[in-house]
């Protein structure tokens, strides 16, 4: 029971986080509760379809189906995270100066959440899919009671979301003048970190070379495994010792999005 | 024209068959890995090719190395690991992490 919590604690955490993160960037846009509950829910359908489909995506592409495909809801995530970015860093600011007042904000407001949306169903579709398989590998064996079985994951669905909720409150706490800077940094560093692991995959693949393996190493001091080393991964997609690949997916995209930011807000001043 | 593509083709292939990287078995019985523990040379990219013998699915995780890639019961994985630096490295089946554990060693 235990272990099934722990499981699933791990397994959410890392969803639960990018939830929090997203349910703060967005709090001054009109209907964006809905957007969360419709990325969930589609997350969750699409985690039971594709734990269903696991067998069949892991025979895909000579056996290394399940790092494509973790690669490309990575890069689909991290495309809509920079797009949302890049839209906030034009009209975050108005929208949060006042909210209510601007029809056609809430218009392309509701566009920037489709996307935000799609963040969350892909994040909850990735780690979702695996709790399903896990949970329906101990339901198979007959090991575990179906009651233990639900308290176990109900207790680590808990503990999960209650991380999130508390970066979250955490992240509503900064002062208004700080917020709309603070919030789209870790947007940033979430879409940079998810591009990192993309790559991660793609060089346990092989389809990529991994460059210098590993570039340094700091587990001696943050190891991935510690309690730190897994939240910064959550939130960073940080790795004690990255291969070179995986930091240079992690710049290219920080700076692209950041690049995309200054362009967009400049046009904005001229205009 | 065509034929020298093929022929490029061929001497790409047969070169990165020579250059192929060292593999490694394991299998996984009763939710254990045997061998629990892997030996394998530092500074090199290995292939670990693990094989579920189990009807259950299982998920090869290492967090040192920063792998994991679940295999559905009764099939293979494909994992490529390194070049690692000379160390000992923890690996568990996620899903019986209680059982399934192993490191390997680089030297």
């Amino acid at each position: 029971m235990f272990g099934t919590a722990l499981i699933v604690f791990r397994e959410v955490l890392e969803a639960a986080l990018i939830i929090g993160i997203v349910a703060a960037a967005t709090r001054d846009v009109p209907g964006r509760s809905r957007y969360i509950w419709a990325g969930l829910g589609f997350g969750i359908l699409g985690s039971i379809i594709v734990a269903l489909m696991a067998e069949g995506i892991s025979a895909m592409a000579q056996g290394m189906g399940q790092e494509i495909f973790n690669a490309t809801v990575l890069g689909l995530a991290v495309v809509m995270l920079a797009w949302h970015n890049i839209w906030m860093s034009a009209h975050g600011r108005e929208l949060a100066a006042n909210a209510k007042a601007m029809g056609g904000a809430v218009r392309s407001g509701a566009k920037a959440m489709s996307a935000l949306a799609i963040v969350i169903a892909l994040a909850v579709l990735r780690e979702g899919a695996e709790t399903v398989l896990f949970l329906s590998g101990i339901a198979l064996s007959g090991e575990s009671s179906p009651a233990k079985m639900a308290i176990g994951g109900i207790a680590g669905l808990a503990g999960g979301a209650a991380i999130g909720f508390l970066l979250f409150a955490g992240l509503l706490r900064i002062p208004l003048k700080w917020f709309f800077s603070a919030t789209s940094a870790l947007v940033l560093l979430l879409a940079a970190g998810m591009a990192s692991q993309a790559a991660r995959f793609l060089i346990q693949a092989d389809v990529l070379p991994s460059l210098a393996s590993p570039l340094w190493d700091m587990s001696s001091i943050v190891a991935n495994e510690s309690a730190i080393g897994t939240l910064l991964k959550g939130l960073v997609g940080y790795d004690a010792a990255p291969a070179g690949m995986q930091v240079a997916f992690f710049v290219a995209v920080l700076v692209a999005i950041l690049v995309g930011m200054t362009w967009v807000r400049r046009g904005e001043k001229a205009a | 024209m065509k034929r020298i593509v093929m022929a490029a083709l061929v001497a790409v292939s047969m070169v990165a068959l020579a250059d192929g990287e060292p593999e490694f078995r394991l299998v996984i019985e009763n939710h254990k890995f045997s061998p629990e523990r892997v030996e394998v040379p530092a500074g090199k990219k290995v292939k670990l090719v693990i094989e579920n013998r189990d009807s259950t699915p299982e998920e090869f995780e290492s967090k040192q190395l920063n792998r994991e890639k679940v295999i559905p019961g009764r099939s293979t994985g494909i994992v490529f690991v390194g070049p690692l630096k000379p160390g000992e490295y923890k690996f568990v089946g996620e899903f019986n992490e209680k059982t399934a554990k192993g490191v390997i060693v680089a030297k």
